[in-house]
C-alpha cells in the first residue's frame, strides 16, 4: 500500500500575511472535502507527513520552524506556499526576515503566488504526494543497504 | 475437543477482530461525511492510514513507553481473548482497567503538555465508565447466575429484560469509551479541538499504528458487550445482536456529530448521574426482586 493514500497535513503559518493561510485552510474544510483522498489535518508534528509552511522566516519563529520539521517523522515533505514561504517575497529586504523558508529547513516544493491560488496549492499537495511515496522508496533502499553493510 | 473450540475462537478473535474494527471506523468516517454533506475517505481508509503509520520512522521519546504500550495492547487483545473464550466477564473487566492503566502511564511517560493534559482528561474518562461498566457486570450475573461469558449467552431469555436500564447506561458511556464528541476530551478522531491529539501526542509511527489497532480491538470487545444484552441459547439472537450492535454503532456516530464538546465537569456530573438513575435503579430493582435463575 502506497503512503501516497494517507497524507497528513500539518499547516504553520510563519510570518505570512494570512492571506495564504486562509487559502490554505479553505482548501482543507469540509467544503472541499480533502478527506476524500485520505488527507487529514492534523495539526500534530508528530502525526504529519507534508508540511505546508506560509510566509517567510524571521528570527523569532526559525526555531519553530526547526523544530516542527524535525519533529516530524520521515519521510516527510516540505511545501511552501505563497512568494514569501518561497523567498522572503515583499517582505524580503525586512530588518526582521531572514528570507523564504528554505533558509532553515529544506524545502521540497514551491507554491509561488500572491496569495498562491487554490488550484496552485492542490498541484503543490499533489506533487508532494508524489514525492512521498518516492521519499519512502529511498528510505526502504537506504534501510536495505545498512542491512546488508551490518550482515558484511 | 471444547479446548479447540475455545482456541479456534480466540484465534478468530485475534484475527478478525481488526479487520471488523477497521471497517466500522471507516463506516464512521464514510457516514460522519455523509452526515456533512461531502463524500467522505474510501470505506478502506483506516487500512491505508494504518499501513501507512507501520512505514513511517518512529521517534522514540523513551525506551519505557514502548514498554507501556506494549502492556495496553496485550491486555486489550488479552480481554477480546477472554471474553470470546467465554471467560469470566469480571476477570476481563479487571484486565481491560489494567490495560487502560498502562495506556495512562505511557501517556505520562511523555514530557510533552498536552500529553500530560491528556492523560489527566482520560483519567477522568476511566473514573466516568468504569462504575457503570461494574455495575453491569454484576448486573450480569444477578440476572444470569454467573459471571463466565460462555454461561451468560445460554440463558433462556436475553438479559436485556432485565437489565433495561443497565443497556441505556451502558450506551452512555460507550460515548466515552469510544471518545465520540461530546466526550472526546482525551484525545479526538478530529482536529477541531484545541488540544488536537492529547493522549497520543508524542507516540509516532508504529507505535501509533498499534494504539490504533488496539483501539479496533477494544470497539469490538465494547460492541460485543452490547451483544451480551441481546443474545440467548436461541441461536437466532446472535443476529438480533449483531443488527443491535449496528444500531448502537450508529446511534454513536450521530451524537458525536450532533453534539459540541462538553467540558469534564459535564461529562462527569453526566456520566455519573446516568449511572447512578438507570445502573443504580435497575441493580436495586433485580436485587429487590430476586430475580435470579
Amino acid at each position: 500500500m502506497k503512503m501516497s493514500k494517507s497524507p497528513w497535513l500539518l499547516h504553520y503559518d510563519g510570518s505570512s500575511c494570512n492571506g495564504c493561510d486562509i487559502e490554505v485552510l479553505a482548501a482543507t474544510t469540509p467544503v472541499y472535502d480533502v478527506e476524500r483522498f485520505g488527507v487529514v489535518n492534523t495539526g500534530n508534528p508528530k502525526h504529519a507527513d507534508i508540511f505546508l509552511i506560509t510566509g517567510g522566516v524571521n528570527d523569532q519563529n526559525k526555531e519553530v520552524v526547526k523544530q516542527l520539521y524535525d519533529q516530524m517523522p520521515d519521510p516527510k515533505v516540505v511545501v511552501a506556499i505563497g512568494i514569501c514561504a518561497c523567498d522572503g517575497g515583499i517582505f524580503k529586504e525586512c530588518y526582521n526576515i531572514l528570507g523564504g523558508a528554505d533558509k532553515v529547513i529544506p524545502v521540497d516544493i514551491y507554491v509561488p503566488g500572491c496569495a498562491a491560488r487554490p488550484e496552485a496549492i492542490i498541484d503543490g499537495v499533489v506533487k508532494a504526494v508524489a514525492l512521498l511515496d518516492q521519499k519512502r522508496e529511498q528510505m526502504k533502499a537506504a534501510e536495505s543497504a545498512e542491512g546488508g553493510a551490518e550482515h558484511d | 475437543m471444547e479446548v479447540w473450540i475455545t482456541v479456534l475462537k480466540v484465534v478468530l478473535f485475534i484475527v478478525l477482530a481488526p479487520f471488523v474494527g477497521g471497517l466500522l471506523s471507516g463506516l464512521d468516517r464514510k457516514i460522519t461525511a455523509r452526515f456533512q454533506g461531502r463524500q467522505g475517505p474510501p470505506l478502506l481508509q483506516p487500512f491505508y492510514d494504518l499501513a501507512k503509520l507501520f512505514n513511517k520512522q518512529s521517534l522514540i521519546v523513551n525506551k519505557f513507553q514502548v514498554f507501556l504500550i506494549g502492556g495496553y495492547v496485550m491486555f486489550t487483545v488479552f480481554t477480546g481473548c477472554l471474553f470470546f473464550a467465554g471467560g469470566d466477564l469480571l476477570l476481563a473487566f479487571f484486565a481491560l482497567t489494567l490495560g487502560e492503566t498502562f495506556f495512562l502511564m505511557a501517556a505520562f511517560s511523555a514530557n510533552s503538555p498536552f500529553s500530560a493534559m491528556g492523560v489527566q482528561r482520560e483519567m477522568v474518562q476511566t473514573m466516568c465508565t468504569e462504575p457503570m461498566i461494574l455495575i453491569a457486570t454484576i448486573g450480569f450475573y444477578r440476572a444470569t447466575g454467573s459471571f463466565m461469558v460462555s454461561d451468560i449467552v445460554k440463558v433462556g431469555t436475553s438479559p436485556i429484560v432485565y437489565l433495561p436500564g443497565m443497556f441505556i447506561g451502558f450506551l452512555f458511556i460507550l460515548t466515552i469509551k469510544l471518545r465520540k464528541s461530546p466526550f472526546d476530551l482525551s484525545t479526538s478522531h478530529h482536529a477541531h479541538q484545541e488540544m488536537v491529539k492529547g493522549t497520543t501526542t508524542d507516540l509516532t509511527g508504529n507505535i501509533f499504528a498499534l494504539i490504533e489497532l488496539s483501539e479496533w480491538y477494544e470497539q469490538v470487545l465494547l460492541l460485543a458487550y452490547i451483544a451480551l444484552f441481546i443474545i440467548n441459547r436461541n441461536p437466532w439472537s446472535i443476529l438480533a445482536a449483531v443488527v443491535v450492535c449496528l444500531l448502537c454503532y450508529f446511534l454513536e456516530i450521530l451524537v458525536d456529530n450532533v453534539f459540541p464538546r462538553v467540558k469534564w465537569d459535564k461529562m462527569f456530573r453526566s456520566a455519573w448521574i446516568v449511572t447512578l438513575i438507570f445502573g443504580g435503579v435497575n441493580l436495586l430493582a433485580i436485587l429487590f426482586l430476586n430475580v435470579i435463575h
